[in-house]
């Protein structure tokens, strides 16, 4: 049994491997970037960063750590005080067509409906005015709010909000989509329906993804490649591909075996002098073996 | 339903004591007539016509003077809304002028126009373009940033964001400031009419008094509340309670 457990642990340890990308072959080239707000608190220092085309990447940190900052800094919404950002060998001077920002709120215009919050953005895309209403209805049922089109926001629960906006934001087709801790307003069972949604409409997209969050399981379940930071002052503290199969299930043992293994190491990043030296190995054993369910036992490697 | 009922009850009560307290006598008749009395001499007006003229004619010049805010204090809000110079330069005088009471213009306007419409126009618009102005103001002010926000990512620029974006989120708040602008001209209408003969509501009033009319005079204010009301409650209320409701806003009449 405990052999067992080992193995996996080894396992998920395997599964999560240091990331290397070299800034030539990246998408998103961000070098020593650095940003002092007006108050003088530095939010990033020195952090650099390549993504790939096509790559989900969460920014994963306790709160403060510069996440948002980070991706502020990738919209082009933040002019950094020092560094780049780069988008396909093309260093960035201000917000731009191919990224899109999401935020934590749905930021639906409230006067439009579902269908003209989409419409309006594609106007100002420059599609043709007889496009937009069948662009909008498609990309309407790609986040299964048929038969919601003419619904005002008020009038959506908040999982329906952050898919209508979802919708926007696809519809816009850009290929790189920031997203500001999207889904954490929401309820814990809606998180996991838009989480699944997001990574099937990734799947089939392909687009390039920076996804920020401060939850350890969202952000195994979700990327390719989780960015861990840390605060005072902002940086990167680890960069790690996640070799999960997609697509991924919230309940996955080996998910929650790497979030753990996550959670061990943030703490330990965090703060060093608050904890009781690091563990060779998190308290596993305690962790609720009996509970897990049949299919979690030791799963073949990929 | 309840709540009609109460509110009927209530002017029922209300015209019963006045009729009560007409026929105790307290007053001469003459000086404090019951509603009855009153009612006929409105009745009277209405069939002769007097209080269709009247009407008409004040509400034309309010329907004018009232675009001629509306025109110029949108526009105004807007500007000291967003751009530096009219925040700085504008603003205050603006605010400083609204502390003067717009009946405060007529001798002004009788100077520069003499006793003729423009006058009254005049002091109809002053008394209420400051107040569009200063809501528009505000509400542009007030929209909310995260929306100013989502449509810089989305790439909404100059026109479309102006009138797409920004104009409707400020709507709410201007159709209020709308509403306060339109029940200021109103004040400062009659305040102006009843100056100078007019031929508008505000003379039949004056009228009322030379001929020591009190059934007229009460006859006029009647119908001035009431026109007051319809117009806020038919136009105002109906549009407000309509836009706030598709605008998801709370506290929706
Ligand atoms: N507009 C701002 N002005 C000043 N300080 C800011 C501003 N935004 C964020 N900060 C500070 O910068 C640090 C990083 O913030 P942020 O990027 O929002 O972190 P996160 O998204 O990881 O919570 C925090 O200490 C925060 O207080
Ligand atoms: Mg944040």
């Amino acid at each position: 049994m405990l052999r067992a457990l080992l193995g996996r642990w080894r396992s998920s340890l395997s599964l999560l491997r240091p990331a290397h990308v070299d800034a030539d072959r990246a998408k998103i080239a961000v070098a020593q970037l650095g940003h002092q707000y007006a108050n003088k608190v530095v939010a990033l220092q020195d952090v650099s960063l390549n993504v790939r085309s096509g790559e989900f990447v969460c920014l994963l940190g306790p709160s403060g750590c510069g996440k948002s900052t980070l991706l502020y800094a990738l919209a082009g919404q933040v002019k950094p005080t020092g560094g780049t950002v780069a988008i396909d060998g093309k260093t960035i001077t201000g917000p731009g067509p191919e990224r899109l920002l999401m935020f934590q709120e749905a930021a639906l215009f409230p006067w439009l409906t579902v269908r003209g919050n989409i419409t309006f953005a594609l106007g100002a895309k420059g599609v043709p005015r007889a496009e937009r209403r069948e662009r909008a209805d498609a990309f309407i049922r790609r986040v299964q709010l048929t038969g919601f089109e003419d619904t005002l926001p008020h009038q959506l629960s908040g999982g329906m909000k952050m898919r209508a906006s979802l919708a926007r934001a696809l519809a816009m087709d850009p290929t790189v989509l920031l997203m500001d801790e999207p889904f954490g307003s929401l309820d814990a069972q809606t998180r996991i329906h838009m989480q699944e949604l997001l990574q099937s409409i990734w799947m089939r997209t392909g687009k390039t993804v920076v996804f920020v969050t401060h939850d350890v399981h969202e952000a195994l379940m979700l990327g390719t490649r989780v960015v861990l930071m840390a605060p005072r002052p902002g940086r990167v503290v680890r960069d790690l591909e996640v070799h999960l199969p997609m697509p991924r299930k919230a309940e996955d043992a080996g998910l929650n075996e790497m979030v753990r293994h996550v959670r061990e190491l943030l703490r330990q990043v965090e703060g060093p002098g608050l904890q009781e030296p690091a563990p060779r190995r998190p308290p596993e054993r305690t962790a609720s073996r009996p509970g897990l369910p049949a299919q979690g036992l030791p799963r073949p490697v990929r | 339903m309840k709540r009609y009922i109460h509110k009927l009850s209530m002017v029922l009560l209300l015209l019963g004591v006045w009729e009560l307290v007409a026929r105790l006598g307290v007053w001469s008749p003459h000086l404090f007539p019951g509603p009855f009395t009153v009612a006929k001499s409105l009745g009277a007006m209405l069939s002769d016509g007097r209080m269709a003229e009247a009407t008409l004619r004040s509400m034309g010049r309010l329907f004018r003077a009232y675009l001629m805010s509306v025109g110029i204090g949108i526009p105004l809000g807007l500007l000291i809304a967003r751009i530096a110079f009219f925040r700085n330069a504008v603003k205050p005088i603006v605010s400083g002028l609204q502390a003067l009471p717009s009946i405060c213009w007529l001798p002004l306007a009788l100077l520069w126009f003499g006793l003729t419409d423009a006058a009254i126009l005049f002091v109809v618009v002053m008394g209420s373009v400051l107040g569009i102005a200063i809501a528009t103001e505000d509400s542009v002010n007030g929209v909310d940033p995260q929306l100013v926000r989502v449509a810089s990512t989305l790439g909404v620029k100059g026109l479309r964001f102006q009138f797409g974006v920004m104009l409707p989120a400020a709507l709410p708040g201007i159709v209020t400031g709308l509403k306060l602008g339109w029940s200021f001209a109103w004040r400062a209408l009659l305040a102006g009419e009843l100056l100078f003969v007019s031929g508008g509501l505000g003379q039949l009033l004056t009228v009322g008094r030379e001929l020591m009319d009190v059934p007229q005079v009460m006859a006029v204010m009647v119908a001035i509340i009431l026109i007051g009301i319809t117009v806020d409650r038919v136009l105002f209320q109906t549009v407000e309670g309509r836009l706030r409701r598709r605008w998801g806003l709370a506290g929706a009449v």
